[in-house]
């Protein structure tokens, strides 16, 4: 098989599945800050039982997340060597900056914000905990500023075909950047809302009627309810800077293929790319002119401007990207109902009794929601900037590796299987958690199930 | 400040060559007793499987971080040899980055899975720590033997492999011997006793094979005066390795004294070995084909991960040193609150 398909599949199965933990990570860390910081002002337990419970999700999504970032370190080198031969210039120097600022901080500040409870004075346990919150906000900034310029490179020079930096603000405030990173941070954020929510209505379900789980569900309902207005318009900021910078992308988003006014907003359709057309379409007339130029008769270039004299597309592959944008989209509006119609319910400390039932189920029916939708808004981006591997300056095709299709192939096949397993196993331990948290009431230690007389050595759970 | 030293374009890949020296050396250190502890868990009970994790739990994740450093050095400051090294290690590189992902989710599935598969992702444990070595072990036969695949070279990688997951597990008994007392303090003696011939034929193995691959290499070694000066090397080393075997006869010592002696010879035995292979190699990173100076970014960015590194690193150093001291002591119950 062709390694450079196989390549593009593994690196985007290995990015999947890494984003997902990281995702959880950045939110999360700001999330147990905030638990922390409501129970040392109250001194309220019910806050520290919150900690504790999540603390564990932290510790096990925060190990996902580095091993499989590791692995991408890697993958650089091993499948996409033209990547850092010709833009290693920008990108060396914003990979190390990662490294050192925030991958450092985290890891060193972990095992203190993990195990320290009892060892360190609680300030710097504190500390610790904004310590590592503040770290794996910094690596997203850092991460995001290279994805960004990948998009919408800016501040370098080509010598001899490599790329030289020549003014390092503007690599790094590129002009897509801002858009993604607040675009980014939103996701993480609105992902641990219905996260922790949805445990939480899995736990009430289990029978868990205990103040920690009242608290966390509220809190859950809250926290998405307020972040989903300020995704939807981040979301629209993002896509008309996307709309200046490569056009391709958002015409392949809208199913848009003849530059045109009164553009139709396509609700549905199953685009086809060898007749250039899209099949059976519902759209709304105009609505697309109105969003992306806010005017009826704005006039939004289409997919067939992307496609040379000779034939050659040069626009990415439609489907995928239309598809994908509509499910990311279907989510944030679906967040949006059942987080205000939930608040509404829950008036007035109501509460949790407020909710009718089926809001229990919808919510832990929401739990990983964050996840489609954040994966799906990646598939949008990324694959909308093919052919590219770099807007401008460098193709996919270019960068890939000069390594068998066969040996591809088995390591991609290993990864896929890991993968599965791993996806699997984080899925059972957060529901057994779960259980056992709303089985035990609180999530304090349990009695150590072992021989008397041994001092028991239990690492934490 | 870009010509302080001279020529950007020679000082700057030589710093950069010292840095990722520092982060490959830093790393086989720490993350080899993590990922020997892993290998020594099959000869372990229960209960001390627990504490063996419970002495590396606080730290294995920010001593992991050395290696993504060391390849990131060779990401950012060598992309040319990174690609080259990394296409040619392709099959042992995927190896190597399954097994580091089981070892380090299994560190927390074992106790956050249903207690069920506790024995299941335990065996992880040990089979993400021994892939991660042997691979590991054999990229380091292949580099020395000048990244190419021959089956000599893939014999003589094999037994680099053995060689250095052996070393891994004589570094791990080491820092259990350091951080756990009683019966599984004993038990580390023993299996430290018997992990020493790995770092010892490993040592043997390398120095032999690499003067015998590059005739380069022979004369940087045996030429007159170099191998006057360079004698204390191979000197110092037998006598670590000598001490280390007396250490190992005696120990535990009343007081737990000399508990830190074997984790301290086995890594100066570990720096030893890297200062050699690193005077054999210099300035090439790609052994016999690509220079340091060839490899090298362009020296503008260079800089500017440089002044970033000098300005963190320091800072890097005082929360490792921070968090060892926190957990500094002998392992207990790690809980979360």
């Amino acid at each position: 098989m062709d390694p450079l398909i196989l390549s593009r599949i593994q690196f985007a199965a290995n990015i999947s599945f890494h984003i997902l933990f990281p995702t959880i990570t950045i939110a999360l860390g700001w999330v147990l800050l905030f638990f922390k910081l409501r129970f040392n002002r109250t001194g309220d337990e019910k806050w520290m039982d919150a900690y504790r419970f999540w603390v564990k999700v932290f510790a096990l999504s925060f190990a996902l997340g580095v091993v499989s970032g590791i692995t991408m370190s890697f993958q650089f080198g091993t499948n996409w060597p033209g990547f850092m031969e010709v833009v290693g210039n920008v990108a060396g120097p914003l990979l190390a900056y990662e490294i050192m600022t925030a991958f450092f901080l985290e890891a060193a500040f972990l095992g203190i914000m993990l195990f320290g409870f009892r060892r360190v004075p609680g300030w710097l346990h504190t500390t610790a905990t904004a310590l590592v919150a503040f770290g794996t906000t910094l690596s997203a900034f850092w991460i995001l500023v290279l994805n960004s310029w990948m998009h919408t490179p800016a501040g370098f020079e080509l010598r001899d075909g490599v790329v030289h930096a020549t003014d390092w603000f503007a690599i790094i405030f590129n002009p897509s950047m801002p858009y993604r990173l607040v675009h980014m941070l939103l996701a993480s954020g609105l992902t641990v809302a219905f996260l922790i929510a949805g445990l939480s209505a899995l736990r009430w379900i289990w029978g868990d009627r205990g103040a920690e789980v009242r608290a966390t569900l509220r809190f859950g309902a809250i926290m998405g309810a307020v972040l989903i207005p300020m995704q939807i318009l981040a979301g629209d900021f993002h896509g008309l800077n996307t709309l200046e910078h490569q056009p391709a992308k958002v015409a392949a988003m809208e199913g848009n293929w003849e530059t045109q006014s009164r553009v139709p907003l396509v609700l549905f359709a199953i685009p086809d790319e060898e007749a250039r057309e899209n099949r059976f379409e519902v759209a709304i007339p105009g609505m697309a002119s109105l969003i992306l130029k806010h005017d009826f008769d704005g006039v939004v270039p289409g997919l067939n401007d992307f496609v040379t004299e000779g034939g050659v597309v040069e626009h990415p592959p439609v489907a995928p990207v239309f598809f994908a944008f509509r499910v990311m989209v279907g989510l944030g509006l679906a967040m949006l109902a059942l987080s205000w119609s939930a608040l509404w319910f829950m008036r007035r400390k109501r509460g949790i009794e407020g909710l009718p039932n089926v809001y229990i189920y919808a919510f832990a029916g929401m739990a990983f929601s964050g996840w489609v939708a954040t994966l799906a808004g990646w598939y949008v981006t990324e694959i909308g900037r093919q052919p590219w591997l770099v807007t401008g300056v460098l193709t996919t095709a270019e960068s890939v590796a000069d390594v068998s299709g066969g040996m591809v192939l088995s390591t991609l096949l290993a990864y896929l299987a890991v993968y599965a397993l791993l996806t699997a196993a984080y899925l059972g331990a957060l529901t057994y958690l779960a259980r056992k948290a709303s089985h035990g009431g609180r999530t304090t230690p349990d009695p150590a199930p072992r021989d008397a007389g041994i001092e028991i050595m239990t690492p934490a759970e | 400040m870009m010509n302080l030293f001279g020529d950007p374009a020679i000082w700057l890949p030589f710093a950069f060559a010292v840095l990722m020296g520092i982060s490959i050396l830093v790393y086989v250190v720490l993350d080899g007793f993590d990922l020997g502890v892993g290998l020594l868990f099959p000869f372990a009970e229960a209960d001390e499987r627990d504490r063996m994790v419970a002495s590396i739990g606080p730290f294995w994740d920010a001593n992991e971080t050395w290696l993504v450093m060391a390849i990131g050095i060779l990401l950012v400051a060598f992309p040319v040899a990174h690609g080259t090294i990394l296409t040619a290690l392709y099959l042992p590189v995927a190896v190597m980055l399954i097994g580091l992902i089981l070892r380090g989710v299994a560190f927390e599935f074992r106790v956050k899975a249903p207690t069920r598969h506790r024995s299941a992702w335990n065996r992880a444990f040990f089979a993400g720590s021994l892939m991660a070595s042997l691979s590991q072990g054999f990229m380091l036969g292949l580099y020395v033997t000048g990244l190419v695949i021959t089956p000599a070279t893939i014999a003589f990688g094999i037994l680099t492999a053995l060689f250095l997951t052996v070393g891994y597990s004589f570094i791990g008994a080491s820092w259990i011997i350091a951080k756990a007392e009683g019966p599984l303090q004993r038990k580390a003696v023993g299996w430290a006793r018997g992990g020493i011939w790995g770092v010892l034929f490993g040592i043997a193995a390398i120095s032999m094979a690499t003067p015998l691959v590059s005739g380069r290499i022979w004369d940087k070694w045996f030429s007159f005066p170099s191998i006057l000066y360079l004698s204390p090397l191979p000197i110092l080393s037998g006598v670590l390795l000598y001490l280390l075997w007396r250490v190992l006869q005696r120990l535990p010592l009343p007081g737990d004294r000399w508990a830190w002696a074997p984790f301290t010879i086995g890594t100066g035995l570990f720096m030893m070995a890297f200062g050699g292979l690193a005077y054999s190699f210099y300035p090439y990173v790609v052994p016999e084909r690509m220079t340091i100076y060839e490899a090298a970014s362009a020296p503008e960015s260079l800089i500017i991960i440089l002044v970033g590194a000098l300005i963190v690193l320091p800072i890097i150093a005082a929360y490792s040193i921070l968090a060892y001291t926190v957990f500094r002591g002998k392992a207990t119950q790690l809980t979360y609150y």
